[in-house]
């Protein structure tokens, strides 16, 4: 008979050990190999046991379970039982009697070639990745960290090194095809692959848990109305700012409470870098390259935030924008900031109203008008003002919004001494600070304080420039 | 050795030489693009008055707003008519 029989086992497995006279029985009567997983000694029933702990030949056979039998013809596998199975066995080996006294059935266990961690350690070492990207190898004399700094990867803080297997991991975050292209990223417009924002991801610092939003926030800066090249090129202090909502922000445990627009949560801080790390790496975006900040802000490191929703008397972000509370989302918006708004005076919403439209009066200069969109960031105590009052989202923004018509006498050139301003012949007119709908209002913030916050956007705010975008996170 | 995978676009950007220099206008056309930031024109204006007196021929063209890229079909139309460019970069 040419055909042959194959075991694999591992000693860490009840229903392995169980059979283990079987196997001694199939080795004598019809010559079965075994491979062993974890220990060559074992079936030490069995005389000659192939060693497998490197489990090159158990990912070869695509094992799962362990004990699997096989019996191959020529070079050919014909059949496979998995776990124990009397009449089964009996039935692929063409023996009968196999282990008298033993329970007809017995359940496997996981193969050890099958354990997430392990079979990314096969995939990488037999060239099965899927990875379409270059791949960098870093001399032993050579620090993988200042290497990707010489590479200039690096937004001047370290990176986490994308290993094969990181990268992998962080392609685990979503059931996207890693080959499918987002867009084109500016400013080089490159396609920007599933696989490429992973690999960014993992530079940033982020879990793999955080690939959905990371991809939707990439998908909506690369929306032709957000005008990505047009915000990384000005000479202005704009960057992407991501705002989160929905059911995502627990799940991935961002923060929206005390020190929401700072540093110390992991989600808030990747998410953020990593849609910078893109513009850099797949982009081509460098700073004194196509991006021509004058000064840019500490915001291009990572600006991403979530709303505080449960706490909010309002409606989200994501709902005024047309989405449900159920639905996960996130907003990108050509901002920088944060200008803080002080009022711990306030406690009803016109006096506060005031407060708020007269920081936004100031935004960019005083004497222009308009000036771009904004985000108004209401703390909890704030919130709480509008709340007692019954207020409304809308009849807040509306308020702002009228408070924000500046006769055009105060914005002549000249007046208050300040040369910038509009010319003499407008001072007729009245201007708004912000095109109509270019205030938008969120909540977070931590419980104690009543120092909300405006960020700024871009002067070229709107239709001409950019506008901000919401995305779905699809998970 | 540690194997890193490559985070970047694995592009070079094309880099282009720019046309030799004219020696000089007379006989050429000279595109003045206005890229739609405030006062531009200003500056622009005053430009084509002096190459139009020189007798040079000018043709003029804007882009839809300085936030963007020009469109694909303003620079194919324009490097199809036009032998030099002027281009106002800012306000």
């Amino acid at each position: 008979m040419s055909d042959r029989l194959i075991a694999v086992v591992k000693r860490d497995c009840p229903t392995c050990e169980l059979v283990e006279p079987v196997l001694a029985q199939l080795a004598e009567q019809a010559g079965l190999t075994v491979y062993s997983q974890d220990d060559p000694g074992f079936p030490a029933a069995v005389p000659q046991v192939i060693d497998d702990r490197d489990l090159a030949a158990s990912h070869r056979m695509g094992i799962e379970i362990v004990p699997t039998l096989i019996r191959i013809s020529g070079d050919e596998e014909v059949a496979r039982q998995i776990g124990w199975h009397r009449g089964d066995w009996e039935a692929l080996s063409g023996v009968d009697g196999l282990g008298a006294g033993l329970p007809e059935w017995g359940a496997g266990c996981g193969a050890i070639n099958a354990e997430p961690a392990v079979l990314e350690k096969l995939k990488i070492k037999f060239g099965q990745t899927g990875i379409q990207s270059r791949l960098v190898d870093i001399g032993e004399a050579e620090d993988e960290a200042e290497a990707m700094f010489d590479r200039g990867w690096s937004d001047g803080l370290p990176l986490v090194p994308p290993t094969e297997q990181r990268v992998l991991r962080m392609l685990a975050g979503t059931t996207e095809d890693p080959r499918t292209v987002l867009g084109l990223c500016p400013p080089n417009l490159v396609a920007l692959t599933v696989e490429k924002v992973a690999v960014n991801a993992v530079m940033a610092g982020c879990k793999p848990e955080y690939m959905p939003v990371v991809l939707a926030s990439m998908r909506a800066a690369l929306e032709d109305d957000f005008a990505l090249h047009g915000v990384l090129a000005t000479t202005m202090f704009v960057g992407p700012v991501l705002v989160v909502n929905g059911p995502v922000r627990h799940r991935i445990g961002m923060n929206a409470k005390g020190n929401a627009l700072g540093q110390g949560n992991r989600a808030n801080a990747t998410i953020g870098r990593a849609i910078q790390l893109i513009v850099r790496n797949v982009g081509g975006g460098l700073p004194q390259g196509v991006d021509r900040a004058c000064l840019g802000n500490p915001g291009k490191y990572t600006f991403c935030f979530a709303e505080d929703e449960e706490g909010s008397c309002w409606e989200s972000l994501a709902v005024e924008r047309g989405f449900t509370a159920g639905q996960s989302t996130v907003t990108v918006f050509a901002g920088y900031g944060v200008q803080g708004v002080v009022d711990q005076k306030a406690r009803d919403p016109q006096s506060l109203c005031h407060s708020f439209a007269a920081s936004l009066r100031a935004f960019h200069n005083v004497k222009i008008a308009p000036a771009g969109d904004a985000i108004v960031v209401v703390c909890p105590e704030h919130d709480r003002t509008f709340k007692e009052a019954g207020w409304s989202k809308q009849q807040f923004l509306q308020r702002l919004y009228a408070l924000c018509e500046i006769p055009g006498e105060e914005l002549v050139t000249g007046v208050g001494g300040i040369a910038e301003g509009i010319a003499q012949k407008l001072a007729d007119r009245s201007f708004n600070k912000f095109r109509p709908g270019g205030l938008l209002a969120v909540r977070a913030g931590g419980g104690a304080g009543m120092f909300s916050a405006i960020i700024g956007g871009w002067l070229a705010s709107g239709p001409k420039g950019s506008i901000p975008i919401t995305k779905e996170v699809k998970s | 050795m540690t194997r890193l995978v490559d985070p970047t676009g694995e592009l070079s950007p094309v880099r282009r030489e720019r046309l030799p220099r004219p020696p000089a206008l007379a006989g050429l056309t000279v595109g003045i693009l206005d890229i739609s930031k405030p006062r531009g024109d200003v500056f622009l204006d005053r430009l084509d008055q002096r190459l139009s007196a020189s007798g040079i021929g000018v043709k003029r063209y804007v882009k839809p707003t300085f936030a963007r890229p020009a469109p694909t079909g303003l620079r194919q139309q324009i490097a199809t008519e036009v032998d030099a460019l002027v281009e106002g970069l800012a306000d």
